[in-house]
């Protein structure tokens, strides 16, 4: 393909998403809010946000399978998470566990800490419940549930994306040292919000 | 269903097509929806722009292209087909959008590609046929309000057809370990999502 049909491309792609919110003028309201509201939701802390990325760029350390495991893993045990917040089950230690979540992956990603796959999976799953109770036990009424969870699966996975993406720089010396040192970054985002949890 | 010759960025068009369309944010029960060009379009655009049937559908795809040529075009004719008889039982029926059976169908269907289950041919042929039959039934109680009717019944089926050969004939040649990968979190992303829809529905009581 040359570039311009896949500009061309792209273009319609563009039209096409920006077209979509002209779809309110139906009978039910809130469903496009529905969908951005869920786009925007696992973007909105910094907490989620720096653990979900560092899933990324820990797996892209890891490189396969477990660069494509735990991205498949986190979305799913996530949303079971959440789906046990959503019904209203309790779980003790939200925060300090969204915290310890922070801080271990920052390590795990600053030491490139190589365990055994089933142990990363188990530890990034076990971190998605914490997250998805969150959201979960946060998620406001009155929206639309289907383009809702839509937009909310689709912006965790882009996040573990992004952190993929960045990670790829692990091939090279000096891409090892930033990502250590992103790692060192998220670590000291944990500290602090444990210190935020129990304060 | 042959290998297409589609090169690489034609077909991450596609897909970012196809996931453009299935995140329109628009209403779930389109049979409000007119286009103005008759009641075979309107029911086409129902599908189009119902979320709950377009990712079963496009689950139902990815499973039986991840699992080759043989399930695909299987698939490419049961679904339809089950399709058509559910709605044509639906017309006569009650019933509308189910919030929990959309989401075990994104639950199922989603684990099913996440896992790249290998299912024997008689299993996704089965699955298409109750998701046709299950999909169908309440697409046809719901059409069967003021509405497209019967002949927006057929736009939804000759919808499913499309989507179906489309998205699983864009599945079936990929070979890298990448391409197959992406299709398989695209899997985890629907099983997720009917998670949470699992929650929402018994939350609500849907």
């Amino acid at each position: 393909m040359k570039s311009r049909p896949a500009r061309a491309w792209a273009l319609g792609l563009l039209a096409v998403l920006l077209w979509a919110p002209l779809a309110h003028a139906h009978v039910q309201q809130g469903q496009a809010a529905g969908f951005f509201t869920g786009l925007g939701h696992p973007v909105s802390g910094l907490d989620h946000v720096l653990a979900m990325i560092a899933v990324g760029l820990w797996g892209a350390q890891l490189g396969a399978p477990a660069v494509w495991l735990l991205p498949v893993t986190f979305p799913m045990v996530m949303a079971l998470g959440g789906m046990v917040g959503l019904l209203g089950v309790p779980l003790p230690g939200v925060e300090v566990g969204i915290a310890t979540s922070a801080i271990l992956l920052g390590l795990a990603v600053m030491s490139a800490l190589r365990p055994p796959l089933a142990v990363a999976v188990a530890l990034v799953g076990l971190f998605g419940i914490f997250h998805g109770h969150a959201h979960g036990t946060e998620l406001p009424a009155g929206q639309s549930a289907l383009l809702y969870s839509m937009g909310f699966v689709m912006a965790t996975g882009c996040l573990h994306g992004v952190g993929i993406a960045v990670g790829l720089i692990h091939r090279w010396p000096w891409g090892q040292t930033v990502l250590r040192a992103a790692g060192a970054v998220v670590t000291l985002a944990g500290v602090f919000f444990m210190w935020r949890a129990v304060a | 269903m042959s290998a297409p010759t589609m090169r690489l960025p034609h077909r991450m068009a596609a897909v970012a097509g196809a996931v453009a369309l299935a995140v329109c944010p628009s209403r779930a029960e389109a049979h409000l929806v007119t286009t103005g060009l008759g009641p075979l379009y309107d029911g086409l655009l129902h599908f189009v722009l119902a979320p709950e049937d377009l990712v079963t559908v496009l689950a139902l795809a990815l499973l039986v292209g991840l699992r080759g040529v043989s399930h695909g075009r299987r698939a490419l004719f049961v679904l339809p087909a089950a399709w058509l008889l559910g709605g044509v039982i639906g017309l006569a029926g009650h019933g509308g959008v189910s919030l929990i059976w959309t989401a075990l169908s994104f639950v199922l269907l989603g684990g099913l590609v996440a896992s790249d289950a290998r299912l024997p041919l008689g299993a996704t042929t089965l699955l298409a046929a109750l998701l046709g039959l299950g999909h169908g039934y309440l697409n046809g109680a719901a059409l069967a309000r003021p509405g497209p009717g019967a002949v927006g019944l057929l736009g939804i089926v000759a919808a499913v057809f499309t989507l179906v050969a489309l998205a699983a004939s864009f599945v079936v040649p990929l070979r890298a370990v990448w391409a197959r990968v992406v299709v398989r979190v695209a899997g985890s992303w629907i099983a997720a999502i009917g998670l949470l829809l699992i929650g929402w529905a018994i939350r609500s009581g849907a």
